[in-house]
């Protein structure tokens, strides 16, 4: 376990609201990528929490950019840093809705193109900047301001659309965990090409949860399997800590949406369903281990 | 004189491309524009090029790559066309609010539907208010000219704008003509770029700028906008004094005598000049004015006591033709006739521009090819 550096790399004034779990995993993550590193920021919360003209939250270079625009953006800045021989890290983060809906075109060319950065998406699950209308990773059940009885279909499946791309690293994570962060940026940092990492993002006032429920939340998403910690090195396939325990004996996941006000409008035939997915994902990824021992 | 190439315009581009030596070129193809960037990636497979070639999924990924290359600040370029501009739109802002020098060429094509691959400047002219600098040229010759002229200004520290270079699809971007392929030597300096993102001095860019501050950005972009009529002057001066090919923001043809200016960009601003001079044969002192750069507009045209006949290869609908409005907007007083033609590859000859002039209604729109009736 490598140590996780005192510094602290963003300045204390963030405009977040209280508890966000963007903030929490982003200050673990640039920790891991320290100082020779560029921030590629599309529309989305961390777009508009670093401060207003003339002041910043970072302590490194931020380029914001177009909502759908990420990805593309990061590719032009790695290739022409590459070119002039320079190693900065290039990093996108970005939200649910500018990876998995808006900027999905641009991130998989990128991928597909096997450009030299890093994309973590933070899933906060809904538009959290305009003030949680649904997107594609909306899960099932959870009420948004478009969807006011409860999005009626499932989550985008964000991480296997990423795999269908073969990358060198990929790994989810989950803001309650810093040092698995940590330790993930840490590694996907120092292998070359396209990089992806997942991470839920417990959102207080878009989950209806106490923020200081955070961390709490998002603990309980990994222990119910809702949520997996794993990681991926093109088909080595690796799940990791908690995650271990949660596959061979997951929480109900009812506890997690009882603790959550956007599930209150979830039924007892949608919590079944919801519970089922939950269960053939969990073997899913268990048949997946098992492919990934095969294979390697 | 070096000894003349034949080519197309397309060629002629990234000719001019390669001697400008880009460090990233991100593009995606449509036609008439593909023929530019198939040129730029086989000169860097055969390596005659030291580009990172990004061949990117979409049109607005293309501009976006380049906004990121260029703020490492590096040389960068792309080319697009048609629907590719439009979808480029919302980076065509970014690109020109971010104060990038981004170099494009740009092949001018309609837009669908339905599905139509000839001339016209509509594409271009509803990407007038982003911010980025249009020139539209009528040679093969001037397309491979402006292209090397147009990394210089847009590089230019009072500039720091985008520049696209305008090619009549076809009509210029595929037909062969001879040109010289001068080498620029030291004529575009090495990218200088102020605002550059470095690590060892961390800067937010395009964070969130309020009310108090957001207008003085595009004030700023305005003023650059204005300084660099006097660069492009400048520039253009500088090239004919090295390479000796003259240009002007408006290139002038017989006009300094004449009763009736035909107004009209790219190559039917060309196709005007054989119509002025066999309209003085009839005794009509026709002269042409063809607009080069449109962004900035030309605040000095010479149109004084003259008549124009003003071409639009372009419509705002519920309004009229885009650049005879601009010239009634800044030249109020300007008598002239509009005219619509070359609509959609739409064939316009010669002849036909020197019946123009001969059928002029003062104050009134023709549309060429429909009836009396209908107008």
């Amino acid at each position: 376990m490598t140590e996780i550096p005192k510094e602290e790399m963003l300045l204390k004034c963030p405009s977040t609201c209280a508890g966000c779990g963007s903030l929490l995993a982003l200050r673990y993550i640039l920790k891991a990528a320290g100082k020779d590193t560029i921030l590629v920021i599309p529309a989305c919360c961390n777009s508009v929490i670093q401060g207003v003209y003339p002041y910043m939250l970072h302590t490194i270079p931020v380029y914001n950019i177009a909502f759908a625009a990420a990805a593309a953006c990061a590719s032009g800045m790695s290739e022409a840093l590459r070119a002039k021989g320079q190693k900065t890290n290039v990093i996108v983060y970005a939200g649910d809705g500018g990876t998995a809906d808006i900027g999905i075109q641009a991130l998989s060319g990128a991928l597909e193109r096997g450009e030299d950065f890093l994309y973590i998406c933070y899933d906060n699950e809904a538009y959290g900047n305009t003030g949680m209308q649904r997107s594609g990773a909306t899960p099932l059940g959870a009420i948004t301001t478009t969807t006011p009885n409860g999005k009626k279909v499932v989550k985008k499946d964000l991480d296997r659309m990423i795999e269908a791309h073969n990358l060198p690293y990929q790994a989810t994570a989950c803001a309650s965990y810093p040092q698995d962060i940590f330790n993930k940026v840490k590694k996907a940092l120092s292998i070359p090409g396209p990089k992806f990492i997942h991470i839920l993002a417990p959102c207080p006032p878009g989950w209806r949860t106490p923020s200081e429920k955070t961390v709490e939340i998002g603990k309980m998403a990994v222990k119910s399997g809702i949520w997996v910690l794993w990681e991926k090195e093109y088909d080595k396939l690796t799940v990791n800590g908690p995650s271990k325990a949660a596959m061979k004996k997951p929480a109900p996941v009812i506890d997690y949406l009882k603790a959550q006000g956007r599930f209150r409008k979830v039924d007892d035939e949608t919590a079944k369903q919801i519970q089922a997915n939950v269960d053939r994902n969990l073997k899913k990824i268990a048949a997946e281990l098992e492919m990934s021992e095969e294979l390697s | 004189m070096s000894k003349l190439i034949m080519s197309t315009g397309n060629k002629a581009v990234a000719a001019a491309v390669k001697k400008a030596d880009p460090l990233v070129v991100a593009a995606y193809p449509i036609t008439p524009q593909t023929e530019i960037i198939e040129t730029i990636a086989d000169y860097v497979e055969a390596g005659e090029m030291n580009t990172k070639y990004i061949p990117v999924e979409s049109e607005h990924s293309a501009m976006t790559a380049c906004i990121g290359a260029s703020i490492t600040g590096s040389r960068v370029f792309t080319a697009t066309s048609s629907h590719g501009l439009l979808y480029m739109h919302e980076m065509l802002h970014w690109a020109a609010g971010a104060r990038l020098p981004i170099v494009m060429g740009q092949v001018n094509r309609t837009i669908a539907p339905g599905w139509n691959i000839w001339a016209e400047h509509s594409d271009a002219l509803s990407q007038r208010d982003t911010g980025w600098l249009q020139v539209y040229v009528s040679t093969v010759q001037e397309a491979y000219d402006t292209t090397l002229m147009a990394f210089r200004i847009a590089e230019d520290n009072h500039v720091l704008l985008p520049v696209m270079i305008n090619m009549d699809g076809f009509l210029l971007s595929h037909i062969m003509q001879p040109y010289e392929m001068t080498e620029p030597g030291d004529f575009i300096p090495p990218l200088d770029l102020p605002h550059k993102i470095d690590v060892n001095d961390p800067h937010g860019y395009g964070a969130m700028s309020p009310a108090t501050i957001h207008y003085q950005f595009r004030f700023d972009m305005e003023k650059s906008m204005r300084a660099s009529r006097k660069v492009i002057e400048e520039t253009e001066a500088e090239f004919a004094k090295r390479f000796g090919r003259k240009y002007a923001p408006v290139e002038e043809y017989l006009c300094d005598d004449a009763d009736v200016v035909i107004v009209a960009m790219g190559t039917l601003g060309k196709e005007a000049e054989v119509a002025a001079d066999n309209l003085r044969k009839e005794g009509i002192k026709a002269g042409v004015m063809r607009i080069r750069w449109l962004r900035p507009f030309p605040l000095d045209m010479k149109i004084d006591g003259k008549e124009l006949v003003v071409i639009d290869r372009d419509y705002s609908f519920g309004f009229g033709g885009v650049i005879a409005g601009e010239i009634q907007a800044r030249y109020p007083q300007t008598k002239i006739a509009k005219i619509i033609a070359g609509i959609g590859g739409q064939e316009v000859t010669y002849e036909d521009i020197a019946e123009f002039v001969k059928t002029r209604k003062i104050g009134t729109e023709f549309w060429f090819g429909i009836s009396k009736e209908e107008q």
